[in-house]
């Protein structure tokens, strides 16, 4: 996996591309939005993170003139302007995903991994299975190791969420945001309580448990450990 | 330095126009003066000749030739002050009668009247004759005159008089335009000297009135007023400013004092790990506090009110609803929902939400356990009403003004983990969405309502 990260704070870069080899990318770091757009469009990347504020060029034209040119490459942006308008500027100009600074580490790998995994199932899923657990999206029925498993509408979402994200880590931003449609933090780890309470529903009476809370960054459903 | 002001004063320059203006019309009203008499006199001079020529013509038409020559000698005999002049002459222009000469030159233009100069000889002067020209049935020629020497010089009198007027009044417009601009000049200066020692940080002075209660005055008073709100809006600035100074360095200090007993100690992996996680535990405090100050700010600036579209409250208060309705499960507490179906008002969403959320957060915070908190949504007077009330202590009557200022926090509930910016993001969205916040007494417990403006129906 290639990605590109474009970023004028130098020392942001040098963090964000020790963590992403660490995890195993092949990243390139751009700090300036000419340098970027040149990068683009000579070579292949399978993401983007771009800084939305940058000398030259900003991230924002910088995105606008990959989707002209007919790159579809996933772009994350960075930006210290957090708000619910700038956010939604971002994304219209064709930014799949938009990430507030500061943000932690493991918030922006777990939204790059969601982007990279997104292009890749095109057909839309009418079943969803981590081991023994079945989402049957059709039915809106969930199984585990056969025994049918009763979910409130909310919950249904947040497995379908976890289930499609399954095997990575997931944040409670990102649930916040693709579950609720909620983008801010609520003061009570309401979060917290809501995943707990899909656990109980989904793991209890089950010797491997598939939903495992992540220190520090969110939660994983994964078949194994 | 002065002179220079004055010119660029535009005082000086509206005296100018001023002047200009007010030249113009009296070189106007002068003209009328002037054409009225001196046009007065000459149409006077014309008819006197006009008569003379009348009469003379009869006389010859009655007297004949030779009657009308004695009439002549006699008129020019009888006019001493030779203030008249006349001529007449056969067809060959040979002198008759009269007392002038020669027959004068003249371009005829028509109408046989013409103004000439004749040669004095007694006198030394030209004089300025007015004439008329008359043919006599026979061929006689006939010119019948009169000197305007006199009604020439009272004429050149008038225009001097007129000129000297001119000049006077540009004199003594221009001194008036000077002493009147440097007088405005002198009440600005004091109103510029004032503003620019407040400016350079005497926010405390004022600029002087004189009690006159004109413009100035008036312009005084207003800039003291607003200078007044200023210094007031300033005192709000520096109030938030120490909260946030305080509300921020509490964490910022923890951080700082945590990292530095930690780097104090041999560093164990363990030590470490929690001491970093405990910093990162309290910058995301600091960050949720940050974040919630600038929302607030948003809201309070008024910017977001343009990009309103129709909120299904129903919609958002069950959303927010089921959000909170484990954590007020695990906290021991009943949560009743009870939400009138299709209410919508135009508004921000995320801000609505965030605003809902933070007040079903506050009442499962400081409700205790066993406790019930409700939240409905009904058809008030004019709009939508979103109520959340609980059972837990309150606020007393006399704080709820007070709760709603940023980082407030009572003491009751210092022990309990939040920023003091709750309900200030929820007053703000309220403001912004112009609906009332009404803080209540459940009896026990808070009720909160936020009372919507009657709106658009639901389409």
């Amino acid at each position: 996996m290639r990605v590109l990260i474009v970023e004028d704070d130098l020392d942001a870069a040098a963090y964000l591309v020790k963590g992403l080899k660490e995890s195993g990318y092949v990243v390139d770091h751009v700090a300036d939005g000419r340098e970027a757009l040149y990068r683009v469009a000579a070579e292949t990347y399978d993401a983007c993170v771009v800084d939305r504020m940058l000398p030259g060029v900003d991230g924002l034209t910088i995105v606008k003139t990959m989707r002209s040119a007919g790159n579809a490459a996933p772009v994350l942006i960075l930006s210290a302007l957090g708000d619910v308008d700038d956010r939604v500027k971002g994304l219209k100009a064709g930014g799949d995903d938009y990430l507030v600074k500061p943000y932690a580490f493991a918030e922006l790998l777990a939204r790059l991994e969601a982007l990279l995994r997104r292009g890749r199932s095109d057909a839309p899923d009418t079943m969803l299975k981590v081991a023994d657990l079945e989402m049957d999206l059709v039915g809106r029925t969930v199984r585990r190791a056969g025994r049918p498993i009763e979910l409130k509408p909310k919950e249904f979402a947040l497995l379908e969420y976890l289930m499609r994200h399954a095997g990575h880590v997931v944040t409670r931003t990102m649930l916040l945001e693709n579950v609720w449609d909620y983008s801010f933090d609520p003061q009570t780890n309401v979060i917290d309580v809501h995943v707990s309470r899909l656990r109980q529903k989904i793991d209890k009476g089950h010797d491997k448990p598939l939903l495992s809370t992540i220190r520090g960054a969110g939660y994983s459903l994964r078949d194994s450990h | 330095m002065i002179a220079t002001k004055l010119l660029r004063s535009s005082t000086l320059r509206l005296s100018i126009l001023h002047m200009a203006a007010f030249g113009l019309s009296v070189l106007v009203l002068l003209w009328f003066i002037y054409s009225s008499t001196a046009g007065f006199m000459e149409r006077q001079t014309d008819e006197t000749i006009n008569a003379e020529i009348q009469g003379l013509a009869e006389q010859y038409s009655q007297l004949g030739l030779t009657g009308l020559i004695r009439v002549i000698k006699s008129r020019v005999a009888k006019d001493k002050a030779g203030s008249s002049v006349y001529l007449l002459t056969d067809w060959k222009f040979n002198p008759l009668a009269g007392n002038l000469p020669e027959w004068p030159k003249f371009k005829d233009t028509g109408s046989g009247w013409f103004d000439a100069t004749l040669e004095d000889t007694e006198n030394f002067e030209p004089r300025r004759v007015r004439m008329r020209y008359f043919l006599l049935p026979g061929n006689f020629h006939l010119v019948v005159g009169r000197d305007v020497s006199e009604r020439v010089k009272v004429e050149r009198l008038i225009v001097d008089a007129l000129i000297w007027g001119m000049l006077l009044t540009v004199v003594l417009g221009g001194a008036g335009g000077v002493l009147t601009s440097r007088w405005m000049l002198k009440r600005i200066d004091v109103i510029t000297k004032a503003s620019r020692e407040i400016m350079n940080g005497d926010l405390t002075r004022r600029i002087p009135t004189r009690g006159a209660g004109d413009e100035f005055d008036r312009l005084a008073e207003n800039l003291n007023a607003m200078l007044d709100q200023i210094g007031r809006l300033m005192d709000g600035v520096k109030q938030v400013s120490n909260n946030i100074a305080h509300d921020l360095r509490g964490p910022l200090n923890r951080i700082r004092s945590g990292l530095e007993i930690t780097l104090s100690r041999p560093l164990e992996p363990e030590t470490c790990r929690q001491a970093l996680e405990r910093a990162i535990t309290e910058i995301d405090g600091l960050l949720q506090t940050f974040n919630a100050l600038l929302t607030i700010a948003q809201a309070e600036s008024g910017a977001r009110r343009q990009d309103f579209t129709d909120i299904d409250l129903t919609n958002l208060a069950a959303d927010a609803a089921e959000l909170y309705e484990p954590v007020a499960e695990e906290a021991g507490l009943t949560l009743e929902v009870d939400l009138a179906p299709q209410m919508t008002v135009p508004g921000n969403r995320h801000l609505l939400s965030q605003a809902l959320a933070n007040l079903l957060d506050n009442a499962v915070k400081y409700t205790p356990d066993g406790g019930r908190v409700t939240l409905s949504l009904t058809a008030g007077p004019a709009g939508p009403e979103l109520t959340v009330a609980d059972t837990g202590p309150g606020i007393p009557p006399e704080h709820r003004e007070f709760v709603l200022e940023r980082f407030t926090r009572l003491e009751s509930s210092r022990n309990t983990p939040g920023s003091g910016l709750g309900l200030s993001l929820v007053a703000a969205a309220a403001g912004l969405h112009q609906a009332e916040l009404r803080l209540g007494d459940n009896s026990p417990g808070l009720r909160v309502t936020l009372a919507f403006p009657a709106g658009r129906a639901k389409s």
